[in-house]
């Protein structure tokens, strides 16, 4: 075992313990306490909380690399993924904290007047979930394997473990807690490498500085412009992605994340409709010091490995041979080298001449080492990997688990069911999601990957507009919410499973409807399922009076 | 009395209304405006050693969209003490 490995192993059982720890102390013994905290959680450490359940694997481990090889291009997500809590904070959560019940469908069910929107919200619930949960455990195995070297089924088991401890045990006011640790570890994890290397690469230690500012007396962005239109890459500053597209992927992603379930049902723990307001604030927050600094890694991360990479000499001793860490990280398999006009350089730039294969995931994991920084660094990053995947897992789990044994058990099928069973149907279902789940992670089905981005657009297709409906008319009716989720949901997933799975090979821009790819198709979900509830609602009966009284109460705060 | 709630409520909402519309145009602006349709235009100036709009897609949406949720939360607060409809309970 070598020093990187006893770093990581002692960060995870320290990180883990204190989780551990957390679920013995923070057990839920009412149903209240199981799914929303008793709503008793102060507005800051809910925006901590929210900042890690929001915060997955993708967002700690791939986006830096993703934006570091699409440039410009990548800031649908930068932009996508914190916009949509302007749209949270405005639009829903004080009003869904108003409401004061414990679920999304919960609402959809009461201000729809009907069981059937109710059950069509849990299974659209239940199905974003289950999209997303998939990839946060393989995310946990992958990062016990890269780091310690042990097998993805194993380190998927130890993953399930622990959240079966606190998400089980604990419920929501478990997971609320863990979560704040979580954040913790998560966020320090991800900006001291930044901090290093921006240092190292611009001479300022604030990455969202080093950013604008210079490396050897020229502009960063446009040494790395220059150098990868000179390479023959997709220039830094320019990207390849068509202006409607880029518009129609940022406001799926915003509007996604304004309905993903997971992230509503965390405002449901604050005490009042004011600190919904606030927590939306610190949430964001906390998010924008990891979404600010993603793009800094990413540009830092790029430079230093075209210019650390391309034309060294792998076999050479001196300084024109290629770094160490490359070798290092051949062996996993994130990068490779084939010297395709065997001159012994490694020749890294765009087109079939390309030597050099990188997954874009290196760019975070293999940073530490990229930028010469010590052992325990090298640990902290897995520790904060393994931090982002574990708490979304949770808050998903608790999605999934409130559907079945509120939603479905104690609001449609067994009315009269009591406090005490329903608590034990919710354990039941978190063991059996847990399972599920990581069955998922350690079979995944080939889709997983590509499906996860899509629970966006089809959150968006869904939730979003039947909400904000419902919350900001009067009009809107159980027909036009139930056919409007229906049509929203139904137009994304199709268009989805038309040009990922049936024709994978007609997925370009000319064959796309109004040149959307299927990415942010999910807007045109989203309009659909506005029209459908604007044109039925207009043609069937009106809501009853006491939904009226319902949404005129929920306008209101306490 | 009952009616005179009724017309305070709806004048809360209306005032509402307005502050969200506000908030949401600077929402959109910065982020779809500066940051895709109008972000060549903006590139003409730089910040640091970053073109304008690159940098409002990148970065400074960012920061906007975290300044309007705490304005929003500030403006909501105050909005709602002038229509006594606080959360507080009176001391």
């Amino acid at each position: 075992m070598n020093d990187i490995q006893i770093w990581t192993w002692s960060f995870v059982i320290l990180s883990f313990s204190l989780y551990i720890g957390i679920a013995i102390w923070a057990r839920a013994s009412t149903t209240g306490e199981f799914y929303v905290a008793g709503q008793g959680i102060p507005p800051l450490l809910n925006g901590m909380a929210t900042a890690a359940d929001w915060m997955s694997a993708a967002s700690f481990i791939s986006m830096a690399g993703i934006i570091a090889f699409v440039g410009y291009d990548g800031s649908v997500y930068l932009m996508g993924w914190t916009g949509g809590y302007v749209l949270l904070a405005l639009l829903l959560a004080p009003y869904l904290r108003k409401f004061g019940k414990f679920t999304v469908p919960d609402f959809i069910g009461d201000r729809y007047y009907s069981n059937l929107a109710r059950v069509v919200a849990v299974i659209c619930a239940i199905f974003i979930s289950f999209t997303y949960i998939a990839g946060q455990m393989r995310g946990v195995g992958i990062v016990f394997s890269r780091f310690l070297e042990i097998d993805v089924e194993l380190g998927v088991m130890i993953g399930m473990l622990i959240v079966f401890f606190y998400a089980v045990l604990g419920g929501m006011k478990g997971i609320t807690y863990t979560q704040i640790a979580q954040f913790c570890v998560l966020i320090f994890a991800y900006l001291v490498p930044a901090i290093f290397i921006s240092l190292m690469v611009t001479n300022t230690p604030i990455p969202q500085l080093g950013l604008i500012g210079n490396t050897g007396g020229e502009p960063l962005l446009t040494k790395l412009d220059g150098l990868t239109r000179e390479l023959g890459f997709t220039p830094y500053l320019a990207g390849k992605k068509s202006m409607i597209d880029m518009t129609a992927i940022t406001l799926a992603l915003m509007v996604g994340t304004a309905g993903l379930p997971h992230v509503i049902i965390r405002f449901f723990t604050v005490p009042k409709v004011s600190d919904a307001r606030i927590s939306a604030g610190w949430a964001l927050l906390f998010i924008a010091l990891l979404y600010t600094t993603a793009p800094a890694v990413a540009a830092f991360a790029r430079l230093n490995f075209i210019e650390s990479v391309n034309g060294s000499v792998y076999e050479a001793s001196d300084e024109t041979a290629t770094p160490e860490w490359f070798k290092t990280w051949e062996n996993t398999g994130l990068l490779s080298w084939d010297d395709k006009n065997n001159n012994g350089k490694l020749d890294y730039h765009g087109g079939p001449e390309n030597e050099v294969n990188v997954n874009r995931d290196i760019m975070v994991l293999a940073n530490p080492e990229i930028a010469n920084l010590p052992p325990w660094v090298v640990a902290l990053v897995a520790a904060g990997g393994l931090a982002a995947a574990l708490s979304t897992a949770a808050g998903l789990l608790l999605v999934i688990s409130s559907s079945i044994s509120h939603d479905l058990a104690k609001r449609v099928l067994f009315k009269d069911l009591s406090d005490k069973n329903e608590l034990l149907i919710a354990r039941l279902a978190a063991i059996a999601a847990i399972a599920a789940a990581g069955y998922l992670g350690i079979n995944p089905p080939g889709f997983v990957a590509q499906v996860v981005a899509f629970a966006f657009g089809l959150a968006a297709a869904s939730f979003f507009p039947v909400i904000v409906l419902g919350i900001f008319t009067k009009f809107a009716n159980k027909w036009g919410a139930v056919i409007g989720m229906l049509g929203g949901i139904g137009f994304t997933m199709s268009y989805i499973i038309w040009f990922k799975f049936i024709h994978p090979e007609a997925n370009l821009p000319e064959n796309w409807l109004w040149g959307i790819s299927p990415e942010g198709i999910g807007v045109v979900g989203m309009m659909i399922n506005f029209g459908l509830v604007l044109v039925i609602s207009h043609l069937t009966a009106p809501p009853p009076p006491d939904v009226i009284a319902m949404i005129e109460d929920v306008r209101q705060p306490e | 009395m009952k009616t005179e709630t009724k017309a305070k409520s709806d004048l809360y909402w209306r005032a509402n209304l307005r502050l969200l519309a506000i908030l949401l145009s600077i929402w959109f602006l910065v982020s779809f405006g500066f940051g895709i349709f109008w972000r060549d235009f903006f590139d003409q100036w730089s910040i640091g050693g970053a073109p304008l709009g690159f940098w409002f897609a990148q970065q400074g949406s960012i920061y906007v969209f975290v300044v309007l949720i705490f304005a929003y939360s500030f403006l909501m607060n105050r909005l709602e003490k002038h229509f006594a409809l606080d959360a507080e309970p009176e001391q």
